[in-house]
């Protein structure tokens, strides 16, 4: 497919990880933001590729994998409600609540179902008007364009049997939180390609200059990581810390401003509880009150009973990157993607999915 | 989640209550998508979709940049070699 394959040829990786050595003089750590990239890095074994010097670490940019256990209480208590159609995208059915997950739900009888774009739960709404549909949504800045849309169309629609349960997160505030951490290690930044073709570069400059780290907005094939860890090395080593993109085909410094203004008209920024990173100042989006119909959480009772994470799962020291997945002793024994433990293990974006689908073998082999 | 593939666009079209719609073809696949916030997308045009919605534009000049740039520190790479004052590369090996 064109402007895909392209960014998949051997020979300018080849070329690509051959630039890199020779600019490589010492150790660095990059953490890149998002499980796209972590799963193309795992798959394509660019982390063992790379020169010695170079660390990449796996960043929280999961969605599935950071939306909170309440939150997955929630949809679970709605999808169990009498006349509610629970829509969601395939991703979040496995992810484990306190006692259960989608999946089981649907298995007891509630009716959940996979849908491709928060459009067709809008369709499902109008084809459905005496059931209420709400559509858990899930997702990072680059998925609220197509959640606001939704509700702008079932607005204009005039349907009152439509919902959304908000759980969406935003990049720039997590990565303050991470660099305030005094574990962190991370000396440069791969952001997130798609997140910045919404949102442009601008939200950017203020975390790198703080934090003087330089932040490279970076695609999902293998030659464009490798880009994209060309330019943060080439900062690190020239002692800068500045915002570039390696991913110009998409990604614009000014991002998509209608998508933004839909954005705005839509969503508030609000706090946000982050499953194992805790509460995050202004790192989520809320429905505004104008919208408070389209509101999941504000229509149904929330029975505020206590959210249970597994005591086994070490998901939050994977999503800042501090532990890898084949640390954690629950790591493809207690913890399958059939049979998760936490979210990054069920999520095609989730680190430890991508170690379990990639890295079983070599690490059978190995042992 | 943040999964967005380009697509050419075939043709556009109004959806409901005017929504800016097209055909978009992926590889063999075609997708009925949202061309909301991509207005100056025209037919021929390719766009980034995630989850139905178009979220941007390909841009056809910027698409080479990541083989510019692998050139530029190739070059670089290179002149620091001629003179001496490379990394590991220009030495021995350990």
């Amino acid at each position: 497919m064109k402007y895909l394959e392209e960014y998949r040829d051997g020979a300018a990786a080849q070329a690509y990880l051959a630039a890199i050595r020779a600019l490589v003089t010492r150790p660095w750590t990059l953490m890149e933001v998002c499980g796209g990239q972590t799963h193309s890095i795992v798959r394509y074994g660019l982390d063992e590729l790379l020169p010695p010097e170079i660390t990449l670490i796996h960043g929280p940019g999961c969605p599935v994998c950071v939306t909170p256990v309440h939150l997955i209480d929630r949809a679970l208590a709605i999808a169990m409600t009498p006349g509610v159609i629970l829509t969601s995208f395939g991703d979040m059915l496995r992810v484990p609540g306190s006692a259960s997950d989608l999946l089981r739900a649907r298995a007891a009888g509630a009716d959940v179902r996979i849908v491709y774009s928060p459009l067709d739960a809008v369709a499902l709404a109008e084809a459905e008007p005496a059931k209420q549909v709400v559509f858990f949504a899930v997702g990072f800045e680059t998925t609220a364009p197509a959640n606001a849309m939704a509700v702008l169309l079932a607005g204009r629609k005039g349907l009152t049997n439509f919902s959304l349960l908000v759980a969406h997160v935003r990049v720039p505030p997590a990565l303050e939180a991470l660099l305030a951490s005094p574990l962190c290690r991370v000396q440069a930044f791969l952001a997130a390609g798609h997140v910045c073709t919404v949102m442009g570069t601008g939200e950017y400059h203020a975390v790198a200059a703080k934090h003087r780290v330089p932040i490279v907005v970076t695609g999902f094939e293998p030659v464009d990581i490798l880009h994209g860890v060309a330019m943060a090395v080439r900062q690190l080593e020239e002692g800068r810390h500045e915002v570039e993109i390696a991913y110009g085909r998409s990604v614009r410094p000014e991002g998509n401003v209608p998508a933004q203004r839909a954005i705005a008209e839509v969503f508030e920024i609000v706090p946000r509880t982050w499953r194992g990173l805790g509460e995050i100042p202004a790192s989520g989006f809320g429905v505004r009150p104008a919208f408070a119909a389209f509101d999941a959480d504000r229509r149904f009772p929330d029975s505020g009973a206590p959210a249970l994470e597994s005591p086994a799962c070490i998901a939050g020291l994977v999503l800042q990157g501090i532990k890898k997945p084949r640390e954690c002793g629950a790591f493809g024994d207690a913890c399958t993607p059939e049979h998760p433990l936490g979210a990054p293990m069920v999520s095609s974006e989730g680190a430890c999915a991508a170690y379990y689908l990639y890295r079983r073998r070599a690490a059978a082999a190995a042992g | 989640m943040c999964l967005a593939i380009p697509g050419e666009i075939l043709e556009i079209h109004a959806g409901d209550h005017g929504l800016r719609m097209g055909t978009v073809r992926f590889g063999g696949a075609e997708r009925e998508v949202c061309l909301e916030y991509v207005p100056e997308a025209a037919v021929g045009a390719y766009v980034i979709v995630h989850v139905g919605v178009a979220i941007g534009t390909v841009s056809e000049e910027e698409a080479r940049e990541v083989f510019g740039y692998l050139e530029q520190i190739q070059a670089l790479a290179d002149r620091e070699d001629a003179t001496g004052a490379g990394g590991p590369a220009a030495g021995p090996p350990a």
